[in-house]
């Protein structure tokens, strides 16, 4: 194996068989997104993305938001100490409508010069989600569940 | 997008090849590719067009540049269809030893 340097731009994309409202929904309403995101409770209020993980709680600044096609917003990794005192980063959630009752979703994680740990563990972790994403919005169920 | 295209798109060793140099170093453009590779500009245009479309390689302007970006979401697709969370940890740690004795040896 060799040993690379994280991308300071990441690009993760997924063909789903739902509406883009629906995808907007699974990322925006807290009932969805514990499903798949680690268990992470997450919510759009007052121009902040809240998030909520057992006793612990974090806010991210929401930069864009465009319902059902375009949310843009700050990235904390509030979940790991070490990892969360770097600068913040970028998530850009693109959902575009396809042929055939599918929607493509892309999440560009980017800005993350100030975030190199960052940048190193949440490769796997977009991955992860985006699997559970597709499963729970086509299948009803969560992954693995 | 199914399983067939990716599959498909990864039993060529040139796109193998294009999706390594990604890995290596992600946000490329089609120049910075093609200087790597004995092939023609329209030849690996083709090569990135059938990755493309298997939605291993995702492509974004930025500027007046067109970068190109490895997407390992459809192999992780491929992972959770055969490997639940339950043999992860059996087929990850002998994916590590493989890798330990190897590099060793």
């Amino acid at each position: 194996m060799t040993t690379l340097t994280a991308q300071t731009t990441q690009v993760y994309s997924v063909f789903i068989r739902a509406t883009p409202e629906q995808v907007w929904e699974a990322i925006t309403k807290p009932e969805f997104t514990q499903q798949y995101f680690y268990g992470v409770r997450i919510e759009l209020r007052g121009g902040r993305r809240l998030s909520a993980m057992g006793d612990a709680e974090w806010d991210e600044e929401v930069f864009e938001a465009e319902p059902p096609r375009r949310l843009v917003h700050q990235w904390i990794s509030a979940y790991d100490p070490e990892l969360a005192a770097e600068e913040p980063s970028r998530i850009t959630w693109e959902i575009e409508p396809q042929d055939g009752g599918v929607t493509k979703l892309t999440v560009v994680h980017d800005r993350l010069e100030g975030a190199p740990k960052t940048a190193e563990q949440v490769a796997g972790g977009w991955m992860y989600v985006l699997s559970g994403l597709k499963t729970l919005l086509e299948t009803g169920r969560p992954l693995g569940g | 997008m199914g399983d067939d295209q990716v599959f498909k798109a990864l039993a060529d060793p040139t796109r193998r090849h294009l999706l390594d140099r990604l890995f290596e170093r992600d946000g490329r453009t089609l120049t910075e590719l093609e200087s790597e590779l004995e092939m023609t500009r329209f030849g690996v245009m083709k090569h990135l067009r059938a990755l493309e479309d298997a939605g291993l390689v995702v492509t974004r302007r930025e500027g007046r540049e067109k970068l190109h970006f490895l997407n390992p979401v459809p192999i992780r697709l491929i992972h959770d269809r055969w490997i639940d969370k339950y043999t992860e940890h059996r087929v990850a740690a002998l994916a590590d030893l493989k890798h330990e004795l190897e590099e060793t040896a």
